[in-house]
């Protein structure tokens, strides 16, 4: 569990972060979202002291981080950045091999580590072990940088706009990769984004800062149905509400008995993406399939009917 | 390339036949040496000339590596930032001054020999060296150096893991400059009596003797150009390992 209390810091006597407070339960994703100079990358780099606090303090499972020396602290905490960062005159493996080799792992341990994560990546370890980041494409570029930060098995991973340098396609097949990765992990992460799409898509929290503050921190549905101040509101975007609703709803939760004709949807597909071949192809229902069987409809009018929940 | 690859076995063929076999440019180097007088210059081995006038270039450059390479490692340090515009302009002097002053200077103090030669080369070199690894150490690629205290290295850590390697390909170049310059300023090292190849060049002026100077020219120019040749590989297989 990571807990933020009332943590402030102060530039030439103007408060980038104004005694943010705020717990992180372990195993889940914080997006903390907010435009430039919100605070909000001040605040992720408070937690591993990139940049230390004017007052407050941060607890990662019970233990302040202003107990151990900065570097350290560090060597627990993956740092996933923009531009990923990878020293350009190592290998793949010996940029994720970073920290463990701090931490002075085995040597056997360390290449095994390397291998299963280059795996889980889905980039074939005898392929890219020994090629140097300039051989790399962004992707995969960004998916060592992730590996990296992943390597220790840190007890937190903090990210930086991780995302902030792909282009859209690339960028949220990395989100989808992220997602499946901490679930399998079970990894406890907090990721800065100015995007309240990939806030939505990514975090179990979102954190919304605005001028320092935090203005709302709640599960992305409740963000979406109830911001809590009109800068939530805009963030989100009033007219994308709806559908940023929906795309949080896996089918499953509203498919009925019944046939329909066309295509079919996998029953973790979103009502958003039923609602879109709906509409595009004139249909009142679509069939919806779970592991390669029927399992019935998903219909115009129950998606409506979640769409006008909150109200 | 491929003009490289048969230029460069030939040029260190020349070299080595102008060293160690001097004697088969007599037919050359004949029509140059004044009527009667000797052609091949045979006071001292133009191979231990060689070697002493290498070792006094690689040692200057090593020192001026040390102290320079120092120098910007200290600078680029949040501690010692206040005394970088101070360092560069005593670099900036240090190459001002002619290096024929400096042994003029030097001699009173260190008598006459390799000392003063040494430091002139010394003092000559530390500019380029200097220059170059600042460049390096404070144009790092501004992710790489976050990423790098993000993930838990100490400070000695950053700088021989990451800083240093980074920066080498520049500091390489300021070093591959600072030492051609050290090859041909060392000739006149011969005038404070360090053994360098300009005691070829100097007896050939001193007794108009033009096959000495071309003889003593040609070996130290030959060296200029491979020793240079060489570095600019190195620099750039560094390079492209990094993607540049």
């Amino acid at each position: 569990m990571i807990e933020i209390d009332s943590i402030t810091k102060v530039y030439n006597g103007e408060k980038a972060v104004d005694s943010v407070s705020m717990t992180a339960e372990t195993g889940t994703i914080t997006v903390i979202v907010g435009t430039s100079g919100s605070g909000k990358t001040t605040l992720l780099r408070m937690i591993n002291r990139l940049e230390e606090p004017s007052s407050g303090e941060v607890r990662i499972n019970g233990d302040s981080t202003a107990d151990v020396k900065p570097h350290i602290l560090r060597r627990r905490i993956g740092y996933a950045i923009q531009g990923h960062g990878l020293f350009p005159h190592h290998t793949v493996a010996r940029n994720i091999a970073a920290v463990p080799e701090l931490l002075d792992w085995p040597k056997d341990k360390i290449r095994e580590r390397v291998d299963e994560l280059l795996d889980l990546f889905s980039m074939e370890p005898d392929q890219f072990r020994g090629r140097y980041p300039a051989e790399l494409s962004g992707g995969q570029a960004q998916r060592v940088g992730v590996a990296r930060a992943l390597a220790s098995r840190p007890d937190l991973l903090l990210m930086d706009e991780p995302f902030g340098a792909l282009d859209p396609i690339i960028r949220t097949r990395a989100q989808e990769d992220l997602r499946r990765i901490q679930r399998r992990l079970g990894s406890t992460i907090m990721l800065v984004t100015h995007d309240m799409e990939e806030a939505i898509r990514l975090g179990d929290r979102v954190a919304v800062m605005d001028a320092g503050r935090l203005v709302q921190h709640a599960s992305p549905a409740e963000i979406i149905a109830n911001p809590a101040t009109e800068f939530v509101a805009d963030m989100v975007g009033n007219v994308e509400r709806p559908l940023r609703l929906l795309s949080l709803i896996p089918l499953s939760e509203i498919v009925e008995d019944g046939a329909a004709e066309g295509e079919a949807l996998p029953a973790d597909a979103s009502l958003r993406d039923a609602l879109s071949a709906c509409l595009w192809t004139g249909r009142e229902a679509v069939p919806v399939v779970q592991d390669g069987s029927a399992v019935g409809c998903a219909t115009l009018a129950a998606i409506r009917a979640r769409a006008e929940a909150h109200r | 390339m491929s003009v490289g690859r048969v230029l460069r076995p030939a040029l260190i063929a020349l070299l080595l036949a102008l060293v160690l076999r001097p004697g088969w440019f007599e037919p050359v180097f004949a029509p140059l040496a004044p009527e009667g007088g000797p052609v091949i210059y045979e006071r001292a081995s133009l191979l231990s000339l060689s070697l002493s006038h290498l070792g006094l270039v690689a040692a200057a450059s090593l020192v001026a590596t040390i102290v320079a390479v120092g120098l910007a490692i200290f600078v680029t340090r949040p501690a010692g930032a206040a005394f970088r515009p101070l360092s560069r302009t005593i670099a900036n002097i240090g190459q001002t001054f002619p290096p024929v002053a400096v042994l003029a200077l030097a001699v009173p103090a260190l008598g006459f020999g390799a000392g003063p030669t040494l430091v002139a080369l010394f003092l000559y070199g530390l500019l380029p060296i200097f220059e170059n690894a600042l460049t390096g150490l404070s144009t790092l690629p501004p992710a790489v150096t976050e990423a790098a205290r993000g993930i838990g290295l100490s400070r000695w850590q950053r700088l021989l893991r990451v800083e240093l390697p980074l920066a080498l390909p520049v500091t390489l170049t300021g070093i591959r400059l600072s030492v051609v310059i050290a090859l041909g300023t060392a000739t006149i090292g011969s005038t404070v009596a360090a053994r360098t190849l300009g005691e070829v060049i100097i007896a050939g002026l001193l007794t108009n003797n033009t096959a000495y100077v071309l003889q003593g020219g040609l070996i130290v120019g030959l060296f200029a150009v491979l020793i240079y040749d060489g570095m600019v590989q190195i620099e750039q297989r560094l390079a492209r390992r990094m993607g540049a």
